[in-house]
Formats: structure tokens, sequence, C-alpha cells
């Protein structure tokens, strides 16, 4: 597991020389959590409930407050999310399999979505790919070559052209040589901007045309490093394209992850991929045991 | 998510007013508004703190009572503090030399690239410089045709080896071209990456070593969260950058960032970027910046009517 930092070191750290879970303990436990954007909400919440059980049972050691910690952390993601996804599958019943790509500029879209083609085509699924990023400089190409690298179809036009036209074309194509998933990118776009959050509600609404219910799955991509305006993008891009999905990318860095539990936390949205690297391979299933532990770096 | 800090202020001052001065009991309450507002806007947590107890020196002892509207004294006291934390002294981009060599630095997807087109574009238009953009990003897919492409709108050259992966090269050999075809201005792309990737940290920092460029600007989205410091730091301890830009602030970040990145690393804010289109550049206005980080507007003006 590549995320970095763990909570664990930092845990430790933070109750060095102190054998009893008090108020020392708690501040520095509000500064490990904070400080791994887990925001001010979801660590009040985590400390209200650790101060409940310090409250009920009088004496609680600091080695106790890890298991507690875990305890809490995975009763959050569990809360909230549905069964995690097992594999890089799809539904079966549904042909094509839709998968529109969301999120503000740069996060790794369309990085996600070579990633996501190499492991579904790995996985024995034929896949096509519609580039309907038709604004910023070279996202043809970019989609393009990750395409080729894949060995998947690039269903494109030229650049500025309608990019609901593309999704709706991608779609067509992808149903008339029958293939198992199809993936839109769309182009980077902060959520307070209200006509591009139209287009994309449009892009989403045109594909419905071809394939009945699609798209399947609305995955909305956020950049490990974001702080509190992941909650933002997530409430927006929810408002205009129901987003079904996260993925977070770049847990290769120095982040550690947090904002997937203030996430978590505050929407009923569950996390389905992580991005832990620039290359094909460096995508995850979303797994909360696993990301708990390595929080605790296990 | 929250309402506005200067509501809050307002409230927590009410009962203020009847106390005549600021004290360590009653301000404690206000404090912690400003410092959870802080936080909410993604200001590192030890930064935040810090900041706290300067305003909260700055506070004591503060006569309200004379005060047409003690509440606002207390924004103005907040503001200026962040203002004077993030300004200072003044900080245009050294365009001398010839050329001149300009290098971006960054993590992924921060926006390094277009902001080497909008910064080509403003040098050429208002300073009359001739830049050459530089292609020295060989990893990303598309990477150079982005950058062709951005030229192309700009009307400003762009230097590129299809199949040199040395970026060190590249950019020596860019300057080389520079000096041979008459551009004045040399604005070099890097990849990005990650600060805990040393390999790539050794790449930026050998192409440094190799050109010795005028600016080496750090290119940081305003999106980013509390590891903002960490990553200002290392890229900052490697490279000493000469100056900061921050990206995306056409969002509704409030941008923490910003300030904690000046207090870690001390290296001024030069460039602002709002927007996607090539003229969506800005220099920094600390000013402008205080109101956003506390969320409230403007408060320049708020004082002013005071
Ligand atoms: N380290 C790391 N870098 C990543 C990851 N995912 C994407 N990137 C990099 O982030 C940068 C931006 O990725 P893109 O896929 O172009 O992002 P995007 O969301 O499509 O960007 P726009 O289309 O411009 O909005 C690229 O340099 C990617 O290589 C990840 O998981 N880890
Ligand atoms: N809204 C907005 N988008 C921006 C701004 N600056 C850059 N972008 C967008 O952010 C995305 C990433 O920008 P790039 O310039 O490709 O970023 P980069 O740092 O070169 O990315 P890598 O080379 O992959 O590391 C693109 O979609 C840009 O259009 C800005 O100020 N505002
Ligand atoms: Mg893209
Ligand atoms: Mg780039």
């Amino acid at each position: 597991e590549k995320t970095k930092v763990s909570f664990f070191s930092k845990i430790t750290r933070a109750v060095a020389g102190k054998s009893k879970v008090d108020d020392d303990v708690l501040d520095n436990l509000e500064e490990v959590l904070v400080s791994s954007d887990v925001g001010v909400d979801t660590t009040l919440k985590i400390i209200e409930r650790i101060e409940a059980r310090v409250a009920r049972d009088k004496y609680v050691g600091t080695d106790e407050l890890n298991s507690i910690l875990r305890d809490e952390i995975t009763f959050m993601l569990t809360e909230n999310q549905s069964t995690d996804v097992e594999d890089f599958t799809v539904a079966g019943d549904k042909k094509p399999y839709v998968i529109m790509v969301v999120g503000v500029n740069g996060v790794g879209k369309t990085t996600t979505i070579g990633k996501l083609a190499y492991q579904f085509k790995q996985n024995g699924m034929s896949v096509y790919l519609g580039a309907a990023d038709t604004f910023r400089a070279a996202a043809v190409e970019q989609l393009d070559i990750w395409g080729q690298r894949v060995g998947v179809p690039v269903v494109k036009q030229k650049m500025g052209s309608d990019p609901a036209s593309v999704a709706f074309d991608a779609v067509s194509s992808a149903k008339a040589h029958n293939a198992d998933v199809v993936i839109i990118d769309t182009a980077g776009r902060l959520h307070n901007k209200v006509n591009l959050m139209n287009e994309l509600t449009k892009i989403k609404n045109v594909m419905g045309k071809i394939v009945p219910d699609a798209p399947h799955e609305v995955l909305l991509i956020l950049d490990g490093s974001t702080g509190q305006n992941a909650f933002e993008q997530a409430k927006q891009f929810t408002a205009a394209t129901e987003v079904t999905g996260l993925v977070i990318t770049k847990l290769d860095g120095t982040a550690k992850g947090g904002v997937v539990l203030g996430i978590s936390d505050q929407f009923k949205i569950p996390v389905r991929y992580i991005g832990l690297g620039e290359q094909m391979e460096d995508l995850q299933v979303f797994r909360r045991k696993e990301f708990v532990d390595s929080l605790f770096g296990e | 998510m929250f309402e506005n800090l200067s509501d809050r202020l307002e409230r927590s001052f009410k009962i203020l007013k009847g106390q005549g001065k600021i004290t360590e009991i009653n301000v404690a309450e206000t404090l912690k508004d400003v410092r959870r507002a802080l936080l909410d806007a993604d200001v590192n947590y030890k930064t935040a703190k810090e900041f706290t107890e300067k305003v909260k020196e700055k506070a004591l002892g503060q006569d309200v009572l004379n005060a047409v509207k003690p509440e606002q004294m207390m924004v103005k006291i907040v503001h200026d503090e962040l203002a004077i934390l993030m300004g200072g002294t003044a900080s245009d981009i050294n365009i001398k030399g010839n050329p001149a060599v300009i290098l971006m630095s960054g993590l992924q997807g921060s926006g390094k690239t277009t902001f080497s087109g909008k910064l080509a574009n403003m040098l050429k238009s208002k300073r009359g410089k001739s830049p050459l953009l530089v292609a020295g990003d060989v990893y990303r897919p598309a990477a150079i045709e982005q950058l062709k492409v951005l030229g192309e709108q700009i009307g400003v050259p762009v230097y590129s080896e299809e199949d040199n992966k040395n970026p060190v090269k590249i950019a020596k050999n860019a300057i080389q071209y520079a000096r041979q075809y008459g551009r004045d201005l040399v604005i070099i792309d890097t990849a990005g990456r990650l600060a805990i990737d040393q390999q790539m940290m050794d790449e930026i920092e050998s192409i440094k070593n190799a050109i010795n460029p005028q600016e080496i600007l750090f290119v940081v989205d305003a999106m980013t969260g509390q590891d903002a410091v960490n990553t200002a730091k290392e890229f900052n301890d490697r490279l000493n950058f000469n100056g900061v830009v921050l990206t995306k602030l056409d969002g509704d970040t409030r941008g923490g960032a910003a300030l904690s990145i000046r207090s870690v690393v001390d290296k001024p804010i030069k460039f602002v970027g709002t927007g996607e289109k090539l003229d969506a550049i800005d220099v920094f206005h600390p000013e402008r910046m205080a109101d956003r980080i506390l969320g409230m507007g403007d408060v320049v003006t708020l004082v002013e009517k005071a």
C-alpha cells in the first residue's frame, strides 16, 4: 500500500509519553485528523465519540486509543458505504455498461479512464472510450494515447465540437460493436460555473437516448491532496449528474487520504477506486479494511 | 457550510461591548471562531494556531469602548494581519538577462502548462518580450502537443524534441536555440512531480543546476489542503524557488494554502490563475486574498464604512 505517512505513526507521536487519554491527547488527535484533511466537523465528531467512551469507561489508556479510533473510522466508512465492489467488474446485464467521468480541472480524470480501461480489458471485457473533452488543449490526443497504450478504441471528433455529440457517438459505437463497457471523458470544470455544469447534465442526458438508464455509473474524481473544497465538489457534481461513485487520485503523494473519511462521513457516495500513480496499473479497487489498515500503517 | 465569519465575529463582540477592553478571557470565543474559519479555509493547522496567537496579542488591551464599532475593529485586526503576512516586499518577476529563463515546477495537474502559456502571453503583450516556450515534460501523454496548441493560440513558438527523453538536455538546447533565434525569454514547462518522488525531484534539481534560471516558479492549486505546506517546503528545499503561482482561483475555494505556504517558505505569491483561458492571469492581491480566506466579501470597504 502506497498511502504514505500513516495515521498510526502520527498518532503514536501524538500520544508519546502519555498513558491516559486526556485533553492533551485529544488535542493532539485533533491536530492529526485536521492535518490529514478530515475536516473540522468530522474531526469533532470522532473526538466526541472518543470523549463519550472515555466518560463511560472512566479510564482509557493510550494503547487502546488506536483500536477505538480504528473502530470509529471503520464504522464511519461502513455507515455510508454499500458493499465494496469486488474487482474491476461491472454489472453484466447492462450492455454496454456506460460510465461517465467528471471532476474539476486536473484531478486525474483522463488518466483514471486509461487505468480503468486497462483493468477492464485485463478482466476480459471489451472497452470503448469517448473523448468528450473537446475543450482543453490536446485533451483528445491525451485520451487517444491512453487508448493506444491499452489497446482500446477511442471515439472522437475534432476540438471544439459538441461534447454531448461525442458522448452520443461513443455510446452508439460501443453499442453497435457489442462492447461491454464504454467510458466517457469530460472536460475539467469548476463546480461553481453554472453553464459548464449544465453542459454536463446535457452530456449525461443524451446517453440515455441510446442505452436506457445510461450512464449506469457517474464517477466523480477527487484529487487526494484537495482540502475542504472537495465537499463542495461532491455536492455540486452530485446535483448536476447524480454521482454514483468516487475515485480519489494521487494518494501516492504525501496526502494521507483523510479526505476519504470526511467525504464518507458527509456524503452517501461510496469510494470505488483509488489512484496511486501515473502508470496504467496504478489504480486499485477501494477496500475499506485495507484502507483502514493502511491508515494505521499495517 | 459555515456562516459568514464577520457575522460570527459580530455576534461574539456583542458580549465584548459591555466589557470595555479586550481581555484574554472575553476574546477566547472569538479567536476560536477565527481559527475555525482558517481551518475551514484549509489554512494549515499549525499556521492557524500561530496566527490566532498573533491576533490575540494585537487585540489584547485594545479599547473597545471608544471604538465606534468594536466588532469591526476585530475584523480589521484579523484581516490586516492576514494581508501583512501574505504581502510584504514587492514581488515582480525577474526577466532581466538575454534570454531570461523561467522554470516551472509543481505537482501533477496544478496548472504548470496552462500557466506557462499565460505568462508567455502576458510578457509578450505587456512587456514586449519575445518568448520561447519549452516542452520539458517528456512523460505525460500529449504534454508536448498541449503546449504546442497553447503556443499557437498566443503566437509564441514552442521548442520541443520529440525523441529526447532527457529534459535537462532539452532545456539546455532550448536556451541555445533562443540565443540563436533572438528569443529573449525562455519559459520551461516541466512534468508534474510529487515532492516525495526522489528521482523526479533530482531531475528538476538537475535542470535548475544546468541552466541556472533567473526565476523558478512553484505552481500550486488553490484547492490544496493541509499538505500544501509539506509540498511547498520540499520543493523549496530542493529548488529555492523565487515565487509561487496560485491557480484555479476562479473556483469557490477559500485558498488558505496561500497563507500556509507564505508563512512556511516565506516566498512571495506572484501570480494567480483565474480561468482556463490564456488571459486569465493576474498579479497577486494580498488584501483580496485575506478577504477570501476569511470568507467575507470585501472587508476593506466594510471597515472603511465603520
Ligand atoms: N502521482 C499521481 N499522479 C496522477 C494520478 N492520477 C493522475 N495523475 C497525474 O495528474 C495529472 C493530471 O491528470 P489528468 O488525467 O490529465 O487529469 P484530468 O482530470 O483529466 O485533467 P483535465 O482534463 O485537464 O481537467 C497528470 O500529470 C497525471 O499523470 C495519481 O493517482 N497519482
Ligand atoms: N478553472 C481553471 N482551470 C485551470 C487554471 N489553470 C489551469 N487550469 C486547468 O487545470 C487543468 C490542468 O492544467 P495543466 O496546465 O495541464 O496542469 P499541469 O500542472 O501542466 O499538469 P501536469 O503536466 O499533468 O502536471 C487543465 O484542465 C487546465 O485547463 C485556472 O486558473 N483556472
Ligand atoms: Mg482530462
Ligand atoms: Mg503539464
